[in-house]
C-alpha cells in the first residue's frame, strides 16, 4: 500500500520523470524503472506481505469475530458489542486477569532485580566468567514444558520435593494447586527459573557499553561500589530496563504454558481458576466451549490491557532514576 | 485410543493467535451439498479411495490390520487410514468441526469421541443417514447404549460404535491383603454388591490402614454412580431430550453428587484427579487401593505402575453391576463424495471382524456384542492382573448399560461440575457450598 503512494509521490515532484514519461514507453524503460523503484520494495515486501498475511489479518479478522455470536460449525449472528459487555460482567474473566496480573508482578519484579545483581556480578573479574555467563543462559535453552513438567513434580503434593524439604523444618504438605497464593508462588518460580539468565545477560551486554571512566570519577570521589550501581549502573541501564520490562510484560500477559502444564494440561487453571489466565481463558471459551466470539473478544481485551499495563510500566520505570 | 483424549498432558502450545487464524480457515458458511447427487452415480467399475481419519495415541484405533485385510480383498474400494493427531480434544475435535462447516476436507470416515457425540447429534445436517445404506439392520449387534447414542437428535442413525470403555474396579491384592481383606476377584466382587456396599467395605479398609486412600478421587465413581442412576431417570443427565439444563432438576445427578459427597468426608479418597503426577506417583507407590476401570484403563495401570507392581493388581466387578467411561464411534460426513462405499467400509469396520483386529492389535475392547463373544476376546486373560479374565469382565458391565442422552453441551457442563466436585474433594471448596457451586457451574457452562 506505501509503495504505491511514495512511488506516485515521486514521480509528481521531479520534472525530469514527467518528461520521460511523455515519451512512448518502450519495454526495456519499463523493465529499467521497475528496477529503480519498484526493485528495493520488492526486496522488503516478504516481512511486510508475511505480517500482513499473519499479522494484520488474524488481528483484524479476530475483531470480526468478537462481534458476532460465532459458534464453530453452528450459527453466527452479529450481536454488536455484546460480547465485550457480557465479558466485562463475567466473573471468571476477571478472576483470570487478576490471577496473570499477580502472577506477573510476583514473578517479574524479583526477576529483574535478580537479573540486575546477576549483571552486576558477572561484570566483575572472575575466575571461569565465560562459563558462569554461559550457565546462566542454561534454562533458557531448556524447553517451557521441560521446565514446567520438573517444576510440578517438585511442587508435588505428596511426594514433591519442595513439601519434603517444607516437611524438615515442620511445615504442612501444602497442595500447591489448590489455593491461589500457592499456586501463583510455584508458577511465578517456573518463569524466573528460564527468563532471569535471559535477561541478566542482557543486562550484562548493556552494562559493559558503560564508560570505565565514569566508575574511575566516581571511585576518585568516594563513592561505594553499591553507590556506583545506583547511581551509574542502573541509571544509564534505564533504556534496556525499559526494554526487558516491557518484553516481561508481554511475555506475563500471555503466560500460558506453565499454568496449563501445572493444572495437568486442562485450560480451568485449578478447580476453581485459582491460576486460570487470560490466555487459558480464550483458548478454554474457544477451543473447549466453542465460543469463538466471546474468546476473540477476550483477545481483544488482552491485547489492550497489554498496551496499557505496558504503557504504566513504561511509566513507572522511566521515572525510577529521576528520583534518584 | 481413550488413554490419550482425556489427558491434556504433553502440551501443545496453542498461540493465543491462533484463534484467529484457525478461524479464519473457515469461510463458507452453508455445507457444500453432498457430492452423492452430483457424483458418477458411483460406477462400480471405478477405483473408489476411501479416506478414514481417526485420532488418538499408539494404536489408536488399532485398524491396520482390519484395513488391510479389507483392501486385499476390495480392489476397488481401497481404504485409506489416516491418524491425524493424538490430541482429541484440543486438535482433532476443532479441525473436525472446521472441516464440516468449510464442506471439505473431512475424511469419508471419521472416528468421533464420546465426549463429542452430544455436539454431534445436534448437528444433523453434517452426516450422512447410515439407515440409507442398510446399516439400521445393525441394532442387535451393539449394547443399547451404544446404539442409541449414534441416533442424532433428527431421529436419524449417524454413527456405528467401535470400542467401549465398560467399567470395572481395579483393586490392589496386597493392600486387600494388609486390610484383612480377601484379595480373591470372586470375593472381592461380592464385597460390593451395590454402592453402598462398597462404601462400608472402605470404611473397614480406612481402620485397618489409615494412612491409604481406598479409591483415588471424585471422577470415575462419580460418574459410574451417575450412569447407574440415570438409567432409573429415563436415561438424562444434564439435559433432557428438549436440550434443557436439568443439572439442578434431576435426581440421579444429586444422588451421584451426595454418593461422592459421603465417600470423601469419610476420607476414603486419596484426594487424587486423573491424569496428574500425583496420580502416577500414587498408582506406583500404592496411595490407594481401589479405582474405577474402564478396559483401556489397564492398559494405563500396567504401563504407569510398572514392573514392580506386576500382580499386585487385580479386576473385580464395579458396584451396581455395569457402568462406561470412553469409546468411540465411526460416521460418515454428507461432505463424501462416496458416501455408499464408505458407508460398507464403516459397516466392515464396526461389525465383528473390524472389531475383533483392532482388539487384538491394540485391546480395544469391542462394543459389538458378536465380537465380545469371540474366543478372541472372551477368552482373553491380562497376565499384569494376575490373569483376569478381562473379556467377561467387561463384557458384563455393559450388557445392561442403560442409554444415556448426551446434550449438546454436555461435555462442557460436565467437565465444569465434575471440576466442583474434585475440588471439594481436595479441599478449595468447602462441601457445605459444593452443591450451589456445582448448578451454578454447570449452569455458566451451558450458556
Amino acid at each position: 500500500m506505501s509503495l504505491d503512494v511514495d512511488a506516485g509521490h515521486r514521480t509528481r515532484t521531479l520534472p525530469s520523470n514527467q518528461r520521460r514519461h511523455a515519451r512512448p514507453p518502450g519495454p526495456r524503460r519499463l523493465l529499467s524503472w521497475l528496477d529503480l523503484r519498484a526493485a528495493p520494495y520488492f526486496f522488503v515486501s516478504p516481512y511486510f506481505v508475511l505480517f500482513a498475511i499473519f499479522g494484520v489479518f488474524p488481528l483484524i479478522f479476530t475483531l470480526w469475530v468478537s462481534l458476532h455470536d460465532w459458534q464453530l460449525a453452528g450459527d453466527k449472528t452479529f450481536i454488536g458489542m455484546e460480547n465485550y459487555t457480557e465479558l466485562l460482567a463475567d466473573d471468571k474473566f476477571w478472576n483470570s486477569v487478576v490471577n496473570t496480573v499477580a502472577i506477573f508482578v510476583i514473578a517479574t519484579v524479583p526477576q529483574l532485580l535478580l537479573a540486575l545483581l546477576l549483571a552486576n556480578a558477572l561484570n566483575k573479574r572472575l575466575r571461569g566468567r565465560l562459563i558462569l555467563r554461559l550457565s546462566v543462559l542454561a534454562p533458557l535453552v531448556t524447553s517451557v514444558v521441560a521446565v514446567a513438567v520438573v517444576f510440578t513434580q517438585l511442587y508435588g503434593r505428596d511426594y514433591g520435593m519442595v513439601n519434603w524439604l517444607l516437611s524438615l523444618v515442620g511445615v504442612e504438605p501444602i497442595h500447591w494447586q489448590n489455593a491461589s497464593w500457592s499456586s501463583w508462588i510455584a508458577i511465578a518460580t517456573m518463569v524466573d527459573w528460564r527468563w532471569t539468565g535471559y535477561n541478566a545477560i542482557i543486562y550484562l551486554a548493556a552494562m559493559q557499553t558503560i564508560p570505565k571512566d565514569l566508575y574511575e570519577a566516581a571511585a576518585i570521589d568516594g563513592a561505594s561500589p553499591r553507590k556506583q550501581f545506583w547511581g551509574i549502573t542502573v541509571p544509564l541501564l534505564k533504556p534496556t530496563i525499559i526494554f526487558t520490562v516491557i518484553v516481561s510484560t508481554i511475555g506475563g500477559f500471555t503466560l500460558f504454558a506453565e499454568p496449563v502444564m501445572f493444572g495437568s494440561g486442562l485450560m480451568t487453571g485449578g478447580t476453581t481458576g485459582q491460576f486460570q489466565t487470560v490466555a487459558m481463558f480464550i483458548v478454554k471459551e474457544g477451543f473447549r466451549d466453542f465460543q469463538y466470539g466471546y474468546a476473540a473478544a477476550a483477545a481483544w481485551i488482552l491485547f489492550l490491557l497489554i498496551l496499557i499495563s505496558a504503557l504504566i510500566n513504561f511509566a513507572l520505570v522511566r521515572g525510577l532514576g529521576r528520583s534518584r | 485410543m481413550m488413554k490419550n483424549t482425556r489427558r491434556g498432558r504433553l502440551l501443545a502450545a496453542v498461540a493465543v493467535g491462533a484463534l484467529a487464524l484457525s478461524a479464519a480457515a473457515c469461510g463458507s458458511d452453508d455445507p457444500a451439498p453432498s457430492g452423492a447427487a452430483s457424483g458418477s452415480a458411483s460406477a462400480p467399475a471405478e477405483k473408489v479411495e476411501i479416506t478414514l481419519q481417526t485420532f488418538g495415541g499408539g494404536e489408536n484405533f488399532a485398524y491396520d490390520e482390519a484395513v488391510k485385510a479389507w483392501n486385499a480383498s476390495h480392489p476397488n474400494v481401497q481404504v485409506k487410514y489416516v491418524n491425524l493427531t493424538d490430541r482429541f480434544e484440543d486438535t482433532y475435535l476443532p479441525q473436525v468441526l472446521q472441516w464440516l462447516e468449510a464442506g471439505s476436507g473431512a475424511g469419508d470416515i471419521i472416528g468421533m469421541d464420546e465426549g463429542a457425540m452430544g455436539l454431534m447429534s445436534a448437528r444433523p445436517q453434517y452426516f450422512a443417514d447410515l439407515s440409507q445404506y442398510g446399516l439400521d439392520s445393525r441394532k442387535a449387534d451393539f449394547p443399547e447404549y451404544k446404539w442409541n447414542t449414534g441416533i442424532n437428535k433428527d431421529g436419524k442413525l449417524y454413527a456405528l460404535g467401535t470400542d467401549i470403555g465398560g467399567m470395572a474396579m481395579c483393586y490392589r491384592t496386597d493392600l486387600f491383603k494388609q486390610a484383612g481383606l480377601p484379595t480373591n476377584r470372586d470375593e472381592v466382587s461380592a464385597l460390593w454388591p451395590d454402592w453402598n456396599a462398597y462404601l462400608e467395605t472402605g470404611k473397614k479398609f480406612k481402620a485397618a490402614m489409615p494412612k491409604v486412600g481406598f479409591v483415588d478421587g471424585a471422577n470415575t465413581v462419580y460418574n459410574s454412580v451417575l450412569a447407574q442412576e440415570a438409567g432409573k431417570n429415563g436415561g438424562q443427565v444434564y439435559f433432557d431430550t428438549n436440550q434443557t439444563l436439568i443439572v439442578d432438576k434431576n435426581p440421579g445427578v444429586k444422588a451421584a453428587f451426595d454418593y461422592v459427597q459421603q465417600l470423601s468426608t469419610a476420607g476414603l479418597t486419596a484426594k487424587l484427579r486423573s491424569w496428574t503426577e500425583e496420580w502416577n506417583t500414587g498408582l506406583q507407590k500404592g496411595s490407594f487401593a481401589t479405582m474405577g476401570c474402564p478396559s483401556w484403563m489397564l492398559g494405563v495401570i500396567s504401563g504407569t505402575s510398572g514392573e514392580g507392581n506386576a500382580n499386585n493388581w487385580d479386576v473385580a466387578a464395579v458396584p451396581g453391576g455395569s457402568g462406561n467411561w470412553g469409546g468411540s464411534w465411526l460416521m460418515v460426513p454428507s461432505q463424501s463424495k462416496h458416501p455408499k462405499e464408505a458407508a460398507e467400509v464403516l459397516n466392515y469396520l464396526t461389525g465383528k471382524d473390524g472389531h475383533v483386529a483392532a482388539f487384538k492389535e491394540g485391546g480395544n475392547f469391542p462394543s459389538s456384542l458378536p465380537a465380545q463373544q469371540d474366543p478372541a476376546v472372551a477368552d482373553a486373560k491380562n497376565p499384569y492382573f494376575n490373569d483376569a479374565p478381562s473379556g467377561p469382565i467387561f463384557s458384563a458391565s455393559v450388557a445392561k448399560l442403560s442409554p444415556v442422552f448426551f446434550g449438546e453441551k454436555h461435555a462442557q457442563v460436565k467437565a465444569a461440575v465434575e471440576e466442583v466436585l474434585v475440588g471439594a474433594d481436595q479441599g478449595s471448596v468447602k462441601w457445605a457450598d459444593a452443591w450451589t457451586r456445582f448448578v451454578e457451574e454447570g449452569v455458566k457452562a451451558s450458556g
